[in-house]
């Protein structure tokens, strides 16, 4: 039970490193507080695995510091770190019986028999194994081996962290609700932190409290799901989260005003910065836009229904953009005006959010 | 719809069936001829039941030349399992280690049998070999021509060096094939060295390890070229394995109805131990997906 800190955390893989692309990670600066749910959501080969690894201490990071609670722990051993890790492959040991997988890490330990019985068992009924607890392990299903790694991460009652690396990845879409509503279940009975590494922007928004994003090694945004949905701070996490993702275009930015398709937009905050950018570009979520008797005049493309709300796809002289509208609302033919809510359109200076 | 009767398929067969027929079916056919008949050349036979086969089974020469090979199978797999399990354990994963292992280890498969004998011959010679020459100067009484202790000792080493190799390239590519997911998520339930053994490696090893014995246990029980090269079955017969005797008998002694027998014996008692082998080293696959 501790907080984790990573401090100025860079990594490569290669013994030398000589331009920006040969690291995996750059200068991650982050703090996750005791007993939280978080995710580290990412692109496959963004450096969340790598992320994880260095915090379970199966990788040494290049630079910078681990810290749980105060201590430094950046040099210890996994062992020593008391930490579990559920992987993204489900890994059992072939010969033993379910049950001797689950004792397996409290008998490493040299735990007492008589504590293993009572602890497995109860690990065994929150996961509902209980019944093929005594048949070998190898002749279990994909998604009952992924429940056996799953509780060999969580029968220690003493570790400091569990980290999930995308495990629900090998898992069939309908067993992939169960498993994730257990885990949250879990969370909740054991209160624990835990760190759960996905690509899929569903299972971080729904398992976690704060989710992290990451892109290219460096750490974009943390925060909450809400947060991330209503004020992207780069470009990516507009991209990435949502569905459809953020409409992110070219705009000019003169004198702090925020000049789109040659129509001027209204921002809530006035941008006052006078730093220029080498791209400046309009960020928009769909669910944003609507309908307007003025505005920027769009021609409409395209609408598809999808299910509960329509995505429509217009098109004005800054580009093409898609909105979503309601289904009962009627959808203009042809040419059309539409307006943005001004409370959630930002502008973004060389990608990441301007503010000032 | 119209079944419509067509046999040409057939012929597609007869290749594969002419092939297994000269291979295997015809040959065998022959041995099986031989021996339940006497003959003396000029293609006349007399027909003799099963007396070859009693007189093999109960012929002292049989039963010491299955003794020893038995021996010798068992020292060869006790000593080059283990030992090329070992050594696969402890070559590199990566880097340019890794093939020049794979060559070092492929070396000795590389070269002819018979060439394998003549170099251990002249290698373990007391006088002039480098082998037979340092144990005698370190005062070993080492004689393989004269001595069946020394005799065994060099066929035994000879083997090691020719066939480990094979157990270790089996073994290593059965490791290779280990996701390192096992081996970090050992680490994180803080099992020992002993323990990722045991209950990883291994375990994943199995088949490949099935089949490394099999083809040991094959290819030491029907030993025929190295021991003929090395020792010629001697001194006296105390190297004299079942091929070996079988030569003798056929071609020696031109007894062809009593080699044929042999030969059906030692064939049945391969298959056998095949079979036992591999039902024991396969008895839980079946509760695999």
């Amino acid at each position: 039970m501790s907080k984790i800190s990573l401090n100025n955390l860079s990594h490569s893989y290669l013994a030398q490193q000589n331009n920006d692309l040969d690291w995996a990670l750059k200068d991650i600066d982050l703090e996750w507080s005791d007993g939280g749910a978080y995710a580290l959501l990412g692109p496959s080969g963004c450096g969340k695995t790598t992320l994880l690894n260095i915090i379970s201490g199966l990788l040494k990071p290049t630079k910078g510091e681990v810290y749980f609670d105060d201590k430094k722990i950046t040099h210890l051993s996994s062992v020593e770190r008391n930490i579990a890790q559920i992987f993204q492959f489900p890994v059992i040991y072939d010969t033993m019986t379910v049950f001797d997988n689950l004792a397996f890490p409290l008998r490493n330990r040299g735990i007492s028999e008589d504590k293993i019985q009572p602890r497995v068992k109860e690990i065994a009924e929150m996961l509902d194994l209980s019944e093929t607890l005594y048949n070998r392990a190898s002749g279990l299903t994909a998604d009952g081996k992924q429940k056996i790694s799953l509780g060999r991460g969580l029968v220690r009652s003493d570790v400091n962290v569990i980290m999930f690396d995308e495990p629900l990845t090998v898992i069939d879409p309908h067993l992939k609700w169960i498993l994730k509503s257990k885990l949250k279940e879990l969370h909740q009975e054991i209160n624990r932190t835990m760190i759960y590494v996905t690509h899929d922007q569903t299972e971080a928004l729904t398992f976690a409290d704060q989710v992290v994003v990451m892109h290219e090694g460096q750490l974009v945004q943390k925060g909450t799901p809400v947060e991330l949905f209503e004020k992207p701070k780069h470009t990516f996490v507009g991209h990435f989260i949502g569905s459809p993702g953020m409409n992110i275009l070219p705009c000019k930015l003169m004198n702090g005003k925020v000049n789109f398709s040659g129509a001027k937009i209204e921002m809530e905050k006035k941008i006052s910065s006078h730093k220029t950018y080498s791209k400046t570009q309009i960020g928009i979520r769909p669910e944003f836009v609507s309908f307007s008797n003025s505005g920027i005049a769009v021609k409409i493309l395209k609408v598809n229904n999808a299910g509960r709300h329509k995505i429509i796809d217009i098109e004005c002289d800054g580009g093409k953009l898609k909105m979503i509208s309601s289904v009962t609302a009627t959808t203009p033919s042809g040419t059309a005006y539409v307006k943005f809510n001004s409370k959630y359109t930002y502008v973004y200076g060389d990608d990441w959010i301007v503010e000032e | 719809m119209r079944k419509t009767l067509n046999q040409k398929a057939w012929f597609f067969v007869l290749p594969v069936f002419f092939l297994v027929a000269f291979n295997a079916a015809i040959p065998l056919m022959t041995v099986i001829n031989y021996s339940f008949q006497e003959t003396f050349g000029d293609n006349i036979f007399f027909w003799e039941g099963t007396r070859w086969f009693k007189q093999i089974l109960q012929s002292d020469r049989f039963h010491g030349a299955l003794g020893r090979q038995f021996l010798f199978t068992f020292l060869v797999l006790i000593i080059q399992i283990p030992l090329g399990i070992a050594i696969a354990l402890s070559m590199p994963k990566e880097g340019v280690g890794v093939s020049v292992c794979l060559v070092l280890m492929s070396m000795p498969l590389l070269i002819p049998w018979n060439v394998v004998g003549a170099m251990w011959n002249i290698f373990a010679l007391p006088e002039i070999g480098f082998l037979g020459h340092s144990l005698n100067a370190l005062g070993i009484d080492y004689n393989y021509t004269q001595q069946p202790f020394a005799a065994w000792f060099t066929i035994i080493l000879m083997d090691v060096w020719h066939w480990t190799s094979l157990v270790v390239l089996l073994a290593y590519a059965g490791l290779c094939a280990i996701p390192d997911a096992y081996y970090q998520a050992a680490k994180i339930d803080g099992a020992s060295r002993w323990s990722i053994f045991r209950h990883i490696e291994l375990p994943k090893m199995k088949k490949v390890l099935t089949i490394a014995i099999l083809l040991r246990f094959m290819d030491s029980f029907m030993i025929y070229t190295e021991p003929f090269v090395l020792t010629g079955g001697g001194p006296g017969n105390a190297t004299t394995f079942l091929s070996i005797d079988l030569v003798k008998m056929a071609l020696g002694q031109f007894d062809l109805g009593p080699a044929a027998a042999m030969s059906l014996i030692y064939f049945f008692i391969v298959l056998l131990i095949c079979w036992v082998f591999y039902n024991l080293m396969m008895r839980h696959e079946g509760h695999h997906e």
